[in-house]
């Protein structure tokens, strides 16, 4: 049996008098890749603001890498790594002094945060790099680095958010081939996209629709059981009411 | 059949970026001509000259037979643009702003209502809502709305489906293919290579330069190589083990199968056995068509030599 990281029992959130996760229940395991899809406006930012801290659900049950999300939210901020396509380093800082900067954040050490550079500047080739500033680097270089800004503190979960958008097909596997190795060492890979050819290379996919999963399960197996070829006519079936 | 847009040799750069090189292509009257490329590559840079919101350092270009430098001011009346942002105003309802852009252009919503009704009647019953309170969905009809109520003889859309679900990415396409019917060329950008398919041409751009212009059947047939979809349950050991091949030439993961290219054009002999030697037993291998995406990574690794 493999452990759970992510635990979700009877999760509702609602704001006035909409319901914009209704009812949903799913666990996560360790060192798994979980695809986590559904058309605009489904839920699908709420959830991911309520597992990795930043707002408290309405009832049920979360709990993200031990702790409740209900009544341990910074406990659960310092244990997990995010990563968007819109926001995640500052543009007018150097390589070497975002790193820092998150180093800090995340509460490592001086000492460690020296070495962590200095292994995460070797991992991705970007000593050339250090001393550039965010704005110089390409779009795909930037990702990277990112998600690499992510996984610095060691967290056992990170939540990556539309990682790829708009990168180019080429860096797109390079960025996935660096989300293989990292859930081979254990961690655990939570992300959307609306690539549906990425939904592909996940564990486990589920769709919302409306507030709620409609589907959770295998690629392969979603694809038997409504009988399509691929992942998106899958999500083309059942994404919308 | 007319040119909607000729262009020749555009050239520009900001600084000491280079954002277009020798730019050359051009569009025919009533065709969807689609920009398939990641960001950056220059296609925002390139649809903002070609609404005359920006002028080229080198080149020559012209649309609907006009002068792109000397005649902007005829010109502007007859493009329609829905830049990649959210342009409207927010806290104006959404009949507000489709009246506001149906009087800068000099006309009427009745007037021309017949070209938008197939996308206006879905956000209809909301006329009296905020722009800005509308879901993404609604936001983009109201904009392409707002973008062909003048009429326009080129309607310019940059990136109308970045960030938008695949359901309503094809809902977008559907409507597209509709305004075929009144005559409107139609210049669209994406990062997303699965829409091609839904253009009459296409270019593919990259790092300012063109790739590729063509129709999207005669670009996948430009692959120069046998291409074969190779699938087994482990995906990231399939990878592993097919680069370390030494007869592999490429190797990409395509959803739930890894694309291929081997010397020689055929399966090489001792391919299974070195695929079980790395603990992969259950391999299928079938000959596949390569897709827009296969000329694109193809295209991408002659250009970087």
């Amino acid at each position: 049996m493999r452990n759970t990281v992510i635990s979700v029992e009877n999760l509702v959130k609602k704001f006035g008098s909409f319901t914009a996760n209704d009812n949903l229940s799913f666990e996560v395991y360790e060192g798994e890749i979980f695809g986590f899809l559904g058309a605009n406006g489904a839920g699908k930012t709420t959830a991911i603001r309520i597992l990795s801290g930043l707002s408290a659900p309405t009832s049920g049950k979360v709990t993200v890498a031990g702790f409740d999300a209900g009544k341990q939210a910074e406990l659960i901020k310092r244990n997990i790594g995010y990563m968007c396509q819109k926001f995640s380093l500052y543009e007018d800082l150097t390589v070497k002094e975002n790193i820092t900067l998150y180093g800090g954040i995340y509460g490592l050490s001086r000492s460690l945060i020296v070495s962590r550079i200095g292994v995460l500047l070797d991992r991705l080739r970007f000593r050339a790099f250090e001393n550039r500033l965010i704005s110089d680097l390409p779009l795909g270089l930037r990702q990277k680095l990112a998600f690499s800004v992510a996984l610095l503190h060691e967290p056992k979960i990170v939540f990556l958010d539309e990682p790829t958008g708009g990168v180019d097909p080429i860096t797109r596997r390079q960025f996935w081939e660096m989300i293989y190795e990292t859930a081979a060492m254990g961690i655990t890979i939570f992300v959307t996209t609306h690539y549906m050819d990425e939904a592909e290379y996940c564990d486990r996919i589920s769709i919302m629709s409306e507030g709620k999963i409609v589907a959770l399960d295998t690629p392969d197996n979603l694809k038997k059981k409504y009988n399509a070829e691929t992942v998106e006519d899958v999500f083309i079936k059942i994404a919308r009411p | 059949m007319g040119k909607t847009i000729e262009t020749s040799g555009i050239g520009k750069k900001f600084g000491t970026t280079t954002a277009l090189e020798d730019i050359s292509f051009s569009v025919n009257e009533s065709e969807v001509f689609g920009f398939i490329g990641p960001d950056g590559a220059g296609k925002t840079t390139l649809f903002r000259i070609i609404t005359t919101l920006l002028l080229p350092d080198t080149g020559e270009i012209s649309v609907l037979g006009k002068n792109c430098r000397t005649e902007y001011k005829a010109l502007r009346k007859e493009i329609g643009y829905m830049p990649g942002r959210f342009s409207l105003y927010h806290d104006l309802s959404v009949e507000e702003n489709l009246n506001f852009y149906a009087t800068v252009f000099g006309t009427t919503v009745s007037e021309n209502y017949d070209l938008i009704s197939d996308i206006y009647s879905h956000i209809e019953p909301f006329r009296k809502r905020p722009a800005g309170k509308l879901s993404g969905g609604m936001k983009q009809k109201l904009a392409l709305s707002c973008a062909l109520i003048h009429k326009p003889g080129l309607l310019v859309l940059d990136e109308p489906t970045t960030g938008v679900d695949a359901v309503s990415r094809s809902e977008f396409w559907d409507m597209l293919g509709k305004l075929k019917q009144h005559n409107i060329t139609i210049l669209v950008s994406t990062p997303y290579m699965d829409e091609a398919m839904r253009c009459d041409r296409v270019a593919l751009i990259q790092n300012g330069r063109l790739l590729a212009i063509d129709s999207p059947a005669k670009i996948r047939a430009g692959f120069s190589r046998k291409l074969f979809s190779i699938k087994a349950s482990g995906k990231y050991r399939l990878i592993t083990a097919l680069r370390s091949f030494p007869l592999t030439i490429t190797s990409f993961p395509f959803g739930e199968s890894v694309h291929v290219t081997f010397k020689d054009d055929i399966v090489p002999t001792g391919l299974n056995e070195h695929l079980i030697n790395n603990g992969i037993s259950d391999v299928t291998i079938n000959e596949t068509k390569a897709g827009i995406e296969d000329r694109f990574l193809e295209l991408m690794e002659t250009a970087g030599r």
